[in-house]
């Protein structure tokens, strides 16, 4: 029987942290993406659009993550599409990701006062040179501190990977206290990792907004 | 190529699944609310210690998975002494979850009450409690109550986790389903869909609970 000492549990535990960074990079890039797409879809006032992105938004938000990785991973290859628990982490939190981004950046674009619409509209510039320079260089001011914030919720997200056995920080621990029955270290030294990288990112996030509360 | 027909023998073990996760929700929402209400007080006219515990606890909450934590309390626990089965251990995690966020948010709305509200309070000679209860909370709880109830729902959502320590919520009923019948997707897409309407039921009746609580304000 192989033992672990302290060295070993850290050094894998810091190995498999890469894959949490991996993956909520990858994450957070795919939901920005999806998100962008969506807020533009949204600003175009078809209601017909509208009606789907809130049908989108309201859908990934009232569901669980962990039913959305079920589904993208079990359900998806019982449909007939071969998914690895890797694509299907990546695609389930980019559905939850971008559904929630949607609905921050809507909060901040809808904080803009309707009389610069209107007023881009007097001064005879189109939709997308209003967008491009009344609307979105204020809205992006506002919208940094919320979506740093959400990206910690996107770190702690991807802990829900190990579930469908994708190995990560939280999966290598299940492990490791499997191997050594030392559990209160083990998720100890898990919850400190995590720590460690979502903490400055909530530091930051609030650096962020209480900056922009001042310069408004 | 779908066949739901295959989950209605199952119909019993769905709804034991549910209502499990109703049961933990109503508790914890109400345990973890009050956690929450007394951290948020204790942060904002407490001892300075309590302060500092308070903003450590919060803090360490917040930066860390709900699995992580749920798997701390019930596997690293009883490396302590502490024995807890696994409905006790979730219902303890969820709660001390919900209280760190909520913590948060009612801190916002004790905020967001003028000071001079609280001065005038003791002027027209009101003791601590009183002017606590009814100068600072009700206005507070009002200002803050949507994104109180929306975080509620957010930690029902979250509770599917606590499957994997074998509480037999609705995720554990999904699993089990299609353990027995390998109808995954239809047994996770009927359990996704029985989470959505529990999010928008939980919703409409925060909605008329706040309708009622704050009900004074109709009538002015």
């Amino acid at each position: 029987m192989i033992q672990f000492s302290n060295y070993d549990i850290i050094s894998n535990l810091l190995y498999a942290t890469q894959w949490t960074i991996l993956l909520s990079i990858a994450a957070f890039i795919g939901g920005t993406s999806v998100a962008l797409l969506l807020t533009a879809a949204r600003l175009t006032r078809n209601n017909v659009v509208q009606k789907c992105v809130h049908f989108y938004v309201e859908l990934f938000q009232g569901t669980p993550l962990l039913m959305q990785m079920f589904l993208c991973f079990f359900g998806l290859s019982m449909l007939g599409y071969e998914i690895s628990a890797w694509g299907a982490a990546i695609l389930s939190l980019t559905l939850f990701t971008s559904a929630f981004l949607v609905e921050i950046w809507r909060g901040c674009i809808d904080t803009l006062p309707k009389g610069q619409w209107e007023a881009s509209r007097c001064l005879g510039l189109s939709f997308l040179q209003t967008l491009r320079h009344i609307i979105l260089p204020q809205a992006i001011r506002v919208a940094v501190a919320p979506t740093v914030g959400f990206s910690v919720q996107v770190i702690k997200g991807t802990a829900l990977a190990s579930i469908i056995g994708f190995v990560e920080l939280t999966k290598v621990g299940t492990m490791l206290n499997n191997a050594t029955f030392e559990p209160f270290k083990v998720f100890a030294l898990v919850a400190l990792i995590y720590f460690v990288l979502c903490y400055p990112l909530s530091l930051y996030s609030k650096y962020l907004e209480k900056k922009f509360h001042v310069s408004r | 190529m779908l066949h739901f027909s295959d989950l209605l023998q199952y119909t019993d073990v769905f709804f034991s699944g549910l209502m499990t996760t109703v049961e933990l929700t109503l508790l914890t929402t109400i345990l973890g609310i009050a956690l929450g209400t007394s951290c948020a007080a204790t942060r904002q006219y407490g001892h300075p210690i309590g302060q500092r515990t308070v903003t450590v606890y919060v803090e360490l909450i917040r930066n860390t998975p709900f699995i992580v934590q749920l798997f701390f309390i019930f596997f690293g626990l009883p490396s302590l002494g502490l024995k807890l089965s696994p409905w006790q251990a979730s219902m303890i995690a969820l709660t001390i979850n919900l209280g760190a966020y909520s913590t948060e948010i009612i801190r916002a709305g004790l905020n967001s009450i003028p000071k001079g509200q609280i001065e005038a309070a003791k002027v027209l000679g009101m003791t601590f409690r009183q002017t606590l209860t009814r100068i600072i909370f009700t206005p507070a709880f009002e200002k803050i109550y949507p994104a109180l109830t929306s975080q509620c729902i957010i930690v029902m959502l979250g509770s599917a986790v606590i499957s994997q320590i074998s509480v037999e919520d609705l995720t554990y009923a999904a699993n089990l389903v299609q353990s027995r019948n390998f109808r995954a997707f239809e047994s996770y897409l009927v359990t996704a869909f029985l989470y959505l309407g529990l999010a928008i039921a939980l919703r409409f009746i925060f909605n008329q609970i706040g309708k009622r609580l704050f009900a004074y304000r109709e009538a002015r």
